[in-house]
């Protein structure tokens, strides 16, 4: 008894000594993304200091004609599509068993969880009356008729799903083998959940603008866009894999060997084909939804063109680029592409929740620069720990175990 | 049963058996909506509404006679819960109140996540700040853009009509109605104002459209309007459909609670035909 206890509190004092050390910076602190980050993020706490003081009017130009703005538009509705790969990618690995992006599928999971941790976690900036968040977790009162109620429980399990696919890698990072083992093992049902909540989420965010109907302009309106946003969601997602892992790529290239390095140009070019056959089945889809609703006469107008703009410009082409990049097999192109999807993915979130939202009213709403300060903060905030956990935890480097862990030997024979 | 208390009762089928037996021993009582019939003929845009409405809700009292309000189309805002706005119609100069419709199925309440937004049992659509988190979900879901947001101050409310819900509890009249000096304002039971609404058309045939504004407007309002004029020449948005708010959400809430236990069942199957070897589950890991 006595020996195990003082075995462990020196094991407490280890880990805390480790943890105290991982604490300091690991690497140059004058490089050009902190140089730009820092005053961006201290000028963001600043305006949320006002915020909060002084209310959303002081530092938004949000209105009683547009409620919603870049808050909710870009770091909430738009974030959680781009933040969509997590769950597609976890759905491929673990459930499907498709072993080929098994290398990526830890730094996915972690951009997923931080990216739902700070983008969902956004809507408090944006709530007037932040404190009673926990209303409808609590029971004061449980809106079950509320799109909202169940958007917001499935972000909060799902944050929950992510923090557990990942927790093996902490485990790892702290030398818990034990742990790690259990950890890992309640992965698949972590997976399956979180795979069913982010469906349901993804159209629920879609699902918020369905009682929306006279504000958001015919050509955006359909009672189909919890589908679209869920379709849109799955290639968002791997568009912005394609384009995280080329700068973390890049960017960690030193956690990477050189096995790994010709696997990834594989796995971009795989996503790039998972990117090009759901776009095209959200294209079909919006032809299909414009013919059946006889749209015709709305595109000869101002929003006619800005909504081809975004279905032609930025849906079709970039799935026909994804098409080129994939059979020429280049990468250059395949890049190109997966940021041009992002833009149109950010086009139609934005014309949902904002630009197309009210359109008939003569005021107009455009983000002040205090609200695009706060968006890059979140932003930055996110690449900060990203970075603070990618340098310190096994998540792109290899071996995932602890060195006499021998899973990955059988796994990699097999 | 409605969908709001059926989605309730279908998220509690748990506690079904206790409820119903709870329910069943409950004497029946017979519930009306309450509402105001708007007879805008009679408006004379004298504002006292406008004057009662804030000093019976602590709200700063407008200077009706010198402030010469009506000149302009006014909306209602966050410290004023009602207006009476002028308009140059076909048949000459037309007051019109506007204020919430407390809509029978209000899709402020619907998408409110905290019942903070609360259809009362009596017909009031109230807001409660105890519960309220301010997520404005509630403005973008109106179709009539009634609750206004405080964007200034720490602590800010949603602002809107209450229908004076604390007054009908103690047996009064909403404030408005109680000051309107010609009658254009009625208060009483929906079933009973409509009544009065068809006979005073049915009794002027000539002064007034053969409409009443509210009683399908999105699914039924609380407030009903009566108009010498199409509703169209005094601010009224009539492309807003007869369907309740609340069912443009009704197939995706139904489909919720399908995914939440079908998704997880073909997952797991999709899960186990991919197995074709043990050792992957064995072997699989983060």
């Amino acid at each position: 008894m006595i020996p195990s206890a003082t075995q462990s509190s020196s094991g407490v004092r280890r880990v805390l000594r480790f943890l105290l050390a991982e604490m300091r910076p690991k690497g140059p602190l004058m490089t050009p993304f902190n140089m730009i980050s820092i005053p961006v993020i201290l000028l963001g706490i600043g305006i949320l200091t006002v915020r909060f003081i002084y209310g959303l009017g002081s530092v938004t130009n949000l209105s009683q004609s547009y409620p919603w703005g870049l808050w909710i538009g870009f770091d909430v509705v738009t974030g959680v599509a781009f933040a969509g790969g997590a769950y597609v990618l976890t759905f491929a690995v673990y459930v499907m068993g498709v072993e080929k992006y098994h290398p990526i599928v830890r730094a996915t999971v972690l951009n997923g969880l931080l990216a739902y941790v700070f983008y969902a976690g956004a809507l408090v900036l944006d709530l007037g009356r932040p404190w009673n968040v926990i209303n409808p977790i609590i029971g004061n009162s449980f809106g079950y008729n509320s799109v909202l109620f169940q958007v917001a429980w499935s972000f909060l399990l799902y944050m929950l799903a992510e923090a557990l696919e990942f927790s093996p890698a902490v485990a790892e990072w702290l030398g818990l083998k034990r742990l790690r083992n259990f950890l890992r093992s309640l992965t698949l049902g972590a997976v399956i959940i979180g795979v069913t909540l982010s469906t349901l989420h993804q159209a629920g965010l879609g699902a918020l603008f369905l009682m929306a109907k006279p504000k958001i302009h015919p050509l955006w309106y359909t009672e189909f866009i919890p589908v679209l946003f869920t379709v849109s969601s799955i290639y968002a997602g791997l568009s912005m894999l394609i384009v995280e892992g080329s700068i973390s790529h890049r960017v960690f290239s030193d956690q990477l060997d050189a096995s790994k390095h010709h696997q990834h140009n594989e796995i971009l070019l795989g996503l790039g084909k998972g990117v090009a056959i759901t776009m095209f089945a959200y294209y079909f889809f919006k032809v299909l939804l414009f013919l059946h609703d006889r749209q015709w006469h709305l595109l000869a107008s101002g929003w006619g063109a800005w909504y081809l703009v975004e279905v032609l410009g930025c849906v079709l082409v970039p799935c026909v680029m994804f098409i080129s990049a994939v059979r020429t097999r280049s990468l250059g192109l395949l890049r190109v592409a997966a940021v041009w999807a992002l833009v149109g993915i950010l086009l139609n979130r934005l014309n949902i929740s904002v630009i197309a939202f009210n359109w008939q009213l003569p005021v107009r709403y455009y983000p002040s620069w205090q609200e695009i300060i706060v968006t890059l903060t979140v932003a930055f905030t996110e690449i900060w720990v990203f970075r603070w956990i990618v340098v310190r935890m096994p998540v792109m480097r290899e071996p995932h175990e602890l060195p006499h862990a021998a899973p990955s030997v059988v796994r990699a024979t097999v | 049963m409605d969908r709001r208390s059926f989605l309730k009762f279908s998220a509690a089928t748990g506690m079904a058996l206790a409820t119903s037996e709870a329910q069943a021993t409950e004497p029946a009582q017979p519930e009306e909506f309450v509402g105001v019939l708007v007879d805008t003929t009679r408006c004379i845009g004298c504002r006292s509404c406008e004057r009662a409405c804030s000093v019976a809700n602590n709200l700063p009292v407008p200077d009706v006679e010198k402030d010469g309000a009506l000149a302009q189309v006014r909306d209602t805002s966050d410290h004023q819960w009602t207006v009476v706005n002028r308009f140059e119609t076909s048949k000459g100069e037309v007051f019109v109140k506007k204020q919430c419709l407390h809509c029978w199925q209000p899709a402020c309440g619907a998408a409110c996540l905290t019942n903070a937004m609360y259809k009362t049992r009596t017909g009031p659509v109230i807001w409660r700040p105890g519960k309220c988190m301010g997520c404005r979900f509630c403005m973008v879901s109106c179709p009539f853009d009634v609750p206004k947001f405080e964007y200034s101050g720490w602590n800010p409310k949603i602002q809107k009509c209450s229908m004076c819900a604390e007054r009908l509890e103690q047996g009064k009249k909403p404030a408005c109605v109680e000051a309107c000096p010609t009658d254009a304002l009625m208060f009483s039971s929906k079933r009973q104002l409509m009544e009065v609404a068809r006979v005073r058309i049915y009794n002027h045939p000539e002064r007034y459209v053969h409409k009443i504004y509210g009683e399908y407007e999105v699914g039924g309002t609380g407030w009903l309007y009566l108009s010498a004029v199409p509703f169209e020449e005094i601010g009224f948005r009539t492309d807003l459909g007869t369907t309740p708010y609340p069912e443009y959400t009704r197939n995706f809430l139904y489909g919720v609670p399908l995914g939440l236990f079908g998704l997880p069942a073909l997952l797991v199957g999709l899960s186990l035909l991919a197995q074709n070897d043990k050792s992957r589950l064995e072997g699989s890991e983060s």
